[in-house]
């Protein structure tokens, strides 16, 4: 069975390294998560607020132009068409109603594209709790439309000047913050990163997404099981919900798509599973981009969603155990598939998304294959990206 | 041979001085000659710091010249030819404190080992849990001879501070205040009260305070309550705006010791 053991790790990765002083906050967390999130009351909560408010479920569409034109099935699970764009707000809608139940008053998170920063701003909205939103300064700069919308849903949006001033060094913001304000504070983590339990906490809110492709593709094909999932990672929260209830199914293969920025080796990469060693980052131990030395490498992709130097440890270890398959897309690969999709099929995902999408130019199949791809977001965020490389790739 | 943290505490239970600095900062070299001028001043205790990019418990002050070592070329090897080289000018006692990644990466083990025989007493790792210290580096780290030191903060449990007044070998870091490193303000009435509940405890360990220790007045407030104290951040701004190496350390110590009344205004 894959998932993780009582002190969080899954096989050699996970566990909690973190200073004393985030001790009473993760100590509380992951006595009580479990519990929480399995309370009848929660969970009724929970889905109802999944099916009104995110829009819930999300559908799983059979790609029928894109299926011929790559001969083999494709469907496309959807989460672009959730409320505020991406799989993001499965994850805050949980921590949320979590973090009322411990009895806090105030919510911090990090972002990086600014996808999880409006989904934490839009739980805060709705529960009308206050929320800073730590980013890198040169994020705020690359993503000027997700910071309006934070500001306009009412976050705080509090630039992180440290470091090299992206996600990496929000993420040390925001636990600093936590580290300042330990008693009335919830940090809502965005991806299957940090200190345990996040990582699984994350998995399980974002296990929506595979729950459902499950009846979704009994009901469409008679068959509960695809032959492949894929999905893009960066600290890996939308495959790890499109993973989740496969994890064990052994002959549904888990193809684990990074960005390769302009190339695995070009210096200028974010593939962790390829160029990352062993170590710790942000309280996880798991596979991250480092010097010989153990310094933090800042990342490079195009996609600011995926330019992070570590991975989950769940997906370390799905890598590790070659449970999972990665492939590595670069910046123009994931812009080809950009151009050629969006006419394909009258969908503009995310630049994040377009990495999975990629994918299919590269994995082998079968054509009686069913793959589905989880579609993680939408481009709305990135569409000054594509028009920028528009005439470059539409020649 | 006495570990020299065992001595200094033998021989001193009160108005201990442990003076943090980042290794290789502001200049590469100027390693040696802070602990040398620290060590004149009459500091008890060093705590070099190695430089980390992520550096999770630590203020700005302390993380940029973290930064600024890094791009000097600071590296575990060269703090471990620098530490060897120390040990032929000073036998003050030096505790290492750092962030766990670079000691994984150099190799635990080999890293508890060569550190000792080079001629470090101690050890802070805040970022590695005691359950990881317990199972998987505790007798490595007593084999080569080195204290462990962890950490507590005034939202730590009772039965927590004991365990951790158990597990630690060298004094216990009692963290003032719910912050990151580089606070400047006075030291308020709630950890005054938390200084009073720890003390009543009766540990094991000698008790060393340190976050938020900046001058003469919280150091001496800290020192009715604890053993001695931590000034970190505060040193490192005087490291930054000084001039020569040897008489800024001396006037800081000196302030820290008798008071800034006669001498150069205090970082504030």
């Amino acid at each position: 069975m894959i998932g993780i053991d009582e002190r969080g790790y899954y096989g050699e990765f996970g566990g909690a390294y973190i200073p004393e002083m985030l001790h009473p906050n993760i100590a509380e967390l992951q006595a009580e998560y479990v519990g929480i999130i399995n309370e009848p009351g929660f969970q009724r909560e929970f889905q109802k607020l999944l099916r009104d408010y995110v829009g819930r479920p999300s559908p799983l569409y059979l790609a029928e132009r894109l299926s011929e034109h790559y001969q083999v099935n494709i469907y496309l699970k959807r989460e672009d068409l959730n409320h505020t764009g991406a799989h993001k707000i499965n994850n805050t809608v949980g921590q949320i109603l979590l973090a009322k139940k411990l009895g806090k008053k105030r919510i911090i998170a990090e972002t990086g594209a600014g996808q999880h920063g409006v989904a934490t701003a839009t739980v805060c909205a709705l529960m009308g709790m206050p929320c800073v939103v730590y980013m890198g300064a040169v994020d705020i700069k690359r993503q000027a439309p997700n910071v309006s919308r934070m500001r306009m849903l009412g976050a705080e949006v509090r630039p992180a000047e440290s470091g090299s001033k992206t996600l990496k060094d929000a993420t040390n913001e925001a636990i600093r913050d936590w580290i300042n304000n330990p008693v009335d504070t919830h940090y809502i983590i965005g991806s299957v990163v940090g200190p345990h339990p996040y990582p699984d906490m994350v998995a399980r809110f974002q296990s929506v997404i595979s729950e459902e492709m499950k009846w979704q593709l009994e009901e469409q094909t008679g068959k509960p099981n695809p032959d492949a999932v894929v999905a893009c990672v960066g600290g890996g929260s939308n495959a790890a919900g499109a993973y989740y209830h496969y994890l064990n199914e052994k002959g549904v293969r888990l193809i684990a798509v990074e960005a390769a920025g302009k190339g695995v080796h070009s210096g200028e990469s974010a593939a962790t599973s390829v160029l990352g060693t062993r170590g710790i980052i942000h309280g996880s131990r798991t596979l991250l981009m480092q010097t010989k030395d153990g310094q933090i490498v800042e990342p490079y992709s195009l996609s600011a969603g995926l330019d992070y130097p570590g991975i989950g440890p769940m997906h370390a270890h799905l890598i590790a155990s070659k449970r999972a398959e990665p492939i590595s897309i670069t910046d123009e690969d994931a812009l080809r598939a950009a151009y050629f999709l969006s006419r394909k099929e009258g969908i503009i995902p995310a630049l994040e998304t377009f990495h999975a999408l990629a994918a299919l130019e590269v994995m082998a199949y079968q054509p009686s294959d069913v793959v589905v791809i989880c579609l993680s977001g939408r481009g709305d965020k990135d569409l000054a990206t594509f028009i920028q490389h528009f005439d470059d790739y539409n020649r | 041979m006495t570990n020299r943290l065992d001595r200094l505490f033998a021989e001193k239970q009160d108005h201990i001085l442990n003076v943090y600095f980042t290794a290789g900062y502001p200049s590469l070299e100027d390693t040696l000659p802070i602990v040398q001028a620290l060590d004149a001043a009459g500091a008890d205790l060093i705590e070099i710091g190695m430089p980390y990019s992520d550096p999770l418990a630590d203020g700005p002050t302390i993380q940029e010249s973290g930064m600024k070592a890094i791009q000097n070329g600071m590296s575990i090897p060269v703090l471990l030819e620098q530490i060897r080289e120390i040990r032929k000018h000073s036998d003050i006692p030096l505790v290492l404190m750092g962030y766990f990644n670079p000691v994984m990466q150099y190799g635990e083990k080999r890293f508890f080992k060569d550190f000792a025989e080079a001629g470090v007493d101690g050890l802070i790792l805040p970022d590695l849990p005691v359950y990881e210290y317990e199972t998987l580096y505790q007798k490595a780290v007593e084999e080569a001879g080195l204290k462990m030191t962890f950490l507590i903060t005034p939202q730590t449990e009772e039965a927590r501070i004991r365990a951790i007044d158990e597990l630690s070998t060298g004094f216990v870091y009692m963290v003032s205040n719910a912050a990151v490193t580089g606070g400047q303000g006075e030291i308020s009435a709630q950890q005054t009260a938390y200084f009073e509940r720890v003390a009543a405890m009766k540990l094991k360990r000698p008790r060393l305070i340190g976050f938020g220790i900046s001058g003469h007045q919280s150091f001496e407030t800290a020192c009715r309550y604890a053993n001695g104290a931590i000034i970190g951040s505060a040193f490192i701004r005087a490291l930054s705006e000084g001039q020569d190496i040897r008489s800024t350390v001396i006037s800081f110590v000196k302030n820290v010791r008798e008071g800034a009344a006669a001498a150069a205004p205090s970082a504030k």
